[in-house]
């Protein structure tokens, strides 16, 4: 069910979070949807409060408050003895409350597939793109011995499982082989033991019966329509939406308040607005950006936790998301430090630095997970961290955004057979046009030009590419807004959600330093001109300002090139930003940094004061 | 408004505490409710079920899965040793001759056999499992075929993070000042079956020395992220801790790096010197917050077991904090003032901070993210 603003004025939105439940109040003002005030609070899912609709209901005294000062109205309030007062009357109440929620550790799957690359590859797909973490894919074909797997199924207390294999009238024998394994393992689901663990089958429809004998006494079966149905056809709609209903109906439901905060989100009929586990929603505004302005973008999203990667890429719009488990700012970080490695952290580092105090304060961020840096120092280092983090994560997701397509799309079968062995990403970042970030390293660095220089070091993004950053992550908000008004999603998106840093130029190809490697020139918008010859290996930063776009020439030297079609040189208009337009002739493919600290350093701080990412008396 | 700092470890001389001791699986509670129990008491148990072994019984008998009816010898949930026969053909032509059979590879019961696949799984033995009570105390709640829960008076220390599973002994006081480093030569044979405490810091060799003479349990103030590695042969990526098997329990009061250790922990261990306590490393940082217990139990009556409403510990001028993150890490001051707006800090992050004094009255200016507020 749609609305408009005749039925919503005033809508309450939720994120809770890990951490925090974040809360935006979104109203119908002078003609337009605008999201107006934010509060946040902790989340309470654990002890000692145990109630997760404690901190929604902070979080929205927090907003409350802030909107009696914005309206100077001392009578505006949300809600009444601890509830939504839906809808709105006046000054009181709203006519939505709407949620998503990755508190309690979010979704958390199994996938099981026959051919781990292929119908593995698909469930794993369904289960992320539904907003899982996936904990592992067992496949008949995974190198783990029967015994393995079933001790590994025993021990992953997943939320649900999701089994895919065989095509529609192939074998069964192989799939059914793996219904056995995970009746054998008898798995218990994560949270209580009152309920049968959800699994989801979606295989081979011959299997059903088979699956049936096997699996219906010992877990709660549901049948889905199988997630490759061709080898060459994905369906992977059907298993996600299942995915969708069991996570209210058995995950959500376990949590602690969240048959509360289920009776609460409702819209202006009283009607159920569904909970949304977090990614799913990021994962709908993602598309729904792509689709609107028909471009390529990616999305990432850098938690506490783990690191969301998002991307739409190629004409038919495929949507990926991949989930880092590990990757995150506070209590994954001493995960980053152990898969990058301390010497990937440093080379981002314009500083000496004792590697044994690096080492005791990411594992002091790891355990106090909710502390800031103050001193400037540690913010390098921790944005040095963040770095290293995003580059694994999209280094993740490009392997995994595989050639395959998504919802019933005809392939040639040979296609089919090289999806991962050929490493078919589709990912590509020549056509890549805008790159979102999100998560509190990027939203909130104190200076977004800090924003801009992570986004590239960790991206690289290549040719012309536009940066922007999720305010103050909302983008989670509007995700499920859109299911009850995509006008006032799409509008609260592009006026107030994304702060459009610039856009980043980065001729490809490798280059000699001190060699000429772009000559631009740059017509801003007041009329000034930049004009330079820049050599390999620099960075300049051309301030122009947001909603402004400046008439560039390009041309790039010695082999470089400036866009898929191998382009030397580019006549186009660069949107500007709050930071601006980034020349960056560092080099792609390969980019590469000195490892002696001598000659590394000084560079660092020179592009570091080019970008005016820090205060100069830590580059002096 | 809504809160922005940490509300801080529990560290108390008298807490009514409430530990649920359940069962992996349904089982058998041994206790009922009022039994005065013992730390390393049994009070449940329970059989998990057996290992399973999987293997392709048709393929080892060189026959299909369909045919594989006409020979088996057992059927699901039968009981069978090892070496019982399985399965058996009937030899060349059906003669006898070259007969071809499998074996049981060992004691268990016949879990499934499946004419799809040809495949056998069979359960080896169930494995007994049982829990203690952990905590001197009394049986206030028995959750039928789950397990209890258990209730005492106890001095209370939560730590912030470690490593080995619960253990009980006697506290050992080793460190003569929070901020002691333990020196060479203080961990000896007397210290066995012992908690000992260190004071800001214990290096390796300590460690090291604390195992080879049976120490059960170390709580030190900090600790060096290398000095774990080692101990452990891996680095600790996400920290679900608890599970580790070196021979000894570690609780880490502060955190990684010399930290003294926090003034009111360190007096409470030196008045509970000597005394019995229940102690574990289990951390988990994620989801559903885990962090150590050090459990001194006190003597009590049932009367008293009368847990309190949970008050989270408010902020407020006046409030005692301890500092979590640099600088002055560990440090304990008074809250001043509590500023609304946001305030930028060196790192020029714009947040909410607060004002603070030391007790030398030193005042200064901290993001409210980097303190915990002391429960006094």
């Amino acid at each position: 069910m749609q609305y408009d603003e005749k039925r919503l004025t005033r809508i309450v939105a939720t994120d809770c979070g890990s951490t925090t439940t974040k809360a935006i109040l979104i109203e119908w003002v002078d003609g337009e949807f605008r999201q107006t005030i934010r509060g946040e609070a902790p989340t309470t899912v654990e002890a000692p409060l145990n109630d997760v609709t404690k901190g929604v209901i902070n979080s929205t005294q927090e907003l409350e408050e802030l909107a009696r000062i914005k309206y100077n109205n001392p009578n505006i309030k949300f809600m009444e003895n601890g509830e939504f007062v839906i809808p709105r009357r006046g000054d009181v109440g709203v006519d939505a409350y709407v949620s998503t929620s990755s508190a309690g550790g979010g979704l958390q799957m199994m996938v099981t597939g026959v051919v781990a690359s292929m119908t593995g590859e698909s469930a794993e797909r369904a289960a992320l793109g539904a907003g899982a973490i996936v904990m592992d894919l067992i496949a008949s074909n995974d190198k783990r011995m029967n015994h393995e797997k079933i001790e590994r199924i025993r021990q992953l207390r997943p939320d649900m499982i999701l089994m895919a294999g065989g095509e529609d009238g192939g074998t069964v024998k192989h799939v059914v082989e793996m219904a056995e394994l995970v009746a054998g393992a008898d798995p218990k689901p994560r949270l209580g033991s009152s309920y049968k663990l959800p699994v989801i089958y979606a295989g081979n429809k011959d299997a059903v019966s088979e699956i049936k004998n096997t699996l219906e006494t010992k877990v709660d079966l549901i049948i889905a329509d199988n997630i490759r149905p061709k080898l060459e056809t994905e369906n992977l709609g059907p298993a996600r939406d299942k995915i969708h209903d069991l996570f209210m109906e058995h995950v959500m439901k376990q949590a602690p308040g969240y048959n509360k905060l289920m009776e609460w989100t409702k819209g202006p009929d009283l009607e159920a607005v569904p909970i949304m586990p977090t990614p799913a929603a990021v994962g709908n505004i993602i598309q729904a950006i792509a689709k609107d302005e028909t471009i390529e973008v990616v999305g990432v999203d850098i938690g506490g936790a783990t690191t969301d990667v998002f991307s739409v890429f190629t004409e038919e719009f495929v949507f990926n998301r991949t989930v880092s488990a590990n990757l995150g700012m506070s209590y994954s970080i001493s995960n980053v430090l152990a898969s990058a490695k301390l010497e990937n952290i440093l080379r981002w580092v314009p500083f000496d630095i004792d590697e044994g105090a690096l080492r005791n304060m990411i594992k002091n961020k790891m355990i106090r997970p909710t502390t800031i840096p103050a001193l400037l120092e540690e913010l390098v280092l921790e944005q040095a961290i963040a770095k290293e983090a995003l580059r694994l994560a999209f280094k993740q997701h490009k392997e995994f955004a595989s050639s395959l397509k998504g919802m019933q799309k005809q392939r040639d079968i040979s296609e089919a057979f090289s999806q991962s062995a050929s490493g078919g990403s589709i990912v590509n970042l020549m056509t890549l046009a805008l790159l979102v970030g999100s998560g509190g390293v990027l939203s909130h660095a104190p200076r977004r030009h800090q924003s801009v220089m992570m986004m590239i070091d960790a991206f690289l993004p290549e040719g012309v590419t536009r940066l922007a950053v999720d305010s103050i992550f909302m983008m989670p908000h509007l995700g499920v807004l859109s299911e009850i008004s995509v006008k006032a999603a799409t509008e609260v998106f592009r006026k107030d959600c994304l702060v459009y840093l610039g856009t980043c130029v980065a001729p490809v190809g490798k280059g000699k330093a001190g060699k000429l490697a772009l000559s631009a020139k740059i017509e801003l918008p007041d009329g000034t001109v930049f004009n330079e010859d820049i050599n390999y290996g620099e960075m300049r930063l051309i301030p122009c300002a947001a909603g402004t776009k400046a008439k560039a020439t390009l041309k790039a030297h010695g082999g470089l090139i400036l866009d898929k079609d191998k382009n030397r040189e580019l006549e186009i208009d660069l949107h500007g930003g709050v930071v601006g337009i980034v020349l960056d002739t560092r080099g792609r493919q390969p980019f590469t940094l000195p490892v002696e600290a001598s000659l590394r350093v000084p560079q660092l701080k020179k592009w570091m004061r080019e970008l005016k990412a820090y205060p100069e008396d830590i580059l002096s | 408004m809504g809160q922005a700092y940490s509300a801080g470890l529990t560290v108390t001389d008298s807490i009514v505490l409430r530990k649920e001791r359940l069962l992996p699986l349904k089982g058998q509670v041994l206790v009922k409710k009022g039994d005065i129990v013992k730390a390393d008491q049994v009070v449940a148990e329970t059989l998990l079920p057996g290992k399973v072994v999987p293997f392709n019984l048709a393929n080892k008998l060189g026959v299909t899965p369909a045919q594989l009816t006409q020979f088996i010898k057992i059927e699901p949930g039968q009981q069978i040793t090892k070496d019982t026969i399985l399965a058996q053909n009937k030899g060349l032509f059906g003669t006898g001759f070259m007969k071809n059979e499998v074996r049981s590879p060992c004691d268990g019961e016949v879990e499934n056999i499946s004419s799809v696949t040809g495949q056998i799984l069979l359960r080896e033995p169930r494995i007994p499992v049982q829990v203690k009570a952990f905590i001197d105390g009394i049986v206030t709640e028995v959750i039928p075929g789950e397990g209890v829960v258990i209730e005492n008076k106890s001095a209370y220390i939560q730590g912030i993070f470690g490593i080995g599973d619960e253990t009980v002994g006697n506290i050992m006081m080793l460190a003569d000042n929070p901020f002691d480093v333990l020196s060479a030569g203080k961990v000896t044979e007397a210290c066995r079956d012992k908690i000992i405490v260190a004071g800001s810091f214990i290096h390796l060799s300590e460690i090291e020395l604390a195992i080879k003479h049976g120490v059960c349990a170390i709580i030190t103030g900090g600790i060096d992220d290398q000095d774990i590695k080692k101990l452990l042969g891996y680095d600790i990526g996400v920290a679900i801790t608890g599970h580790e098997k070196i021979g000894c329990t570690i609780v880490v009061t502060e955190g990684f790096g010399k930290i003294d250790m926090a003034q009111k922990t360190f007096d409470l261990l030196k008045q509970f010197n000597g005394k019995k306590t229940s102690i574990h490393g289990r951390t988990q940082i994620r989801a559903g917050v885990i962090r150590p217990e050090i459990i001194i139990p006190l003597e009590f009556q049932a009367d008293e077991l009368i847990v309190p409403e949970v008050k989270v510990p408010i902020l407020e001028p006046g409030s005692l904090i301890r500092i979590i993150r640099q600088p002055n890490f560990g440090k304990i001051a008074k809250v001043v003032s509590l500023p609304e707006e946001l305030t930028m800090v060196e790192s020029e992050t714009m947040v909410r901070i607060l004002e603070a004094e030391f007790e030398d009255g030193t005042k200064f200016r901290i993001p409210r993210a980097n303190v915990e507020v002391i429960d006094s």
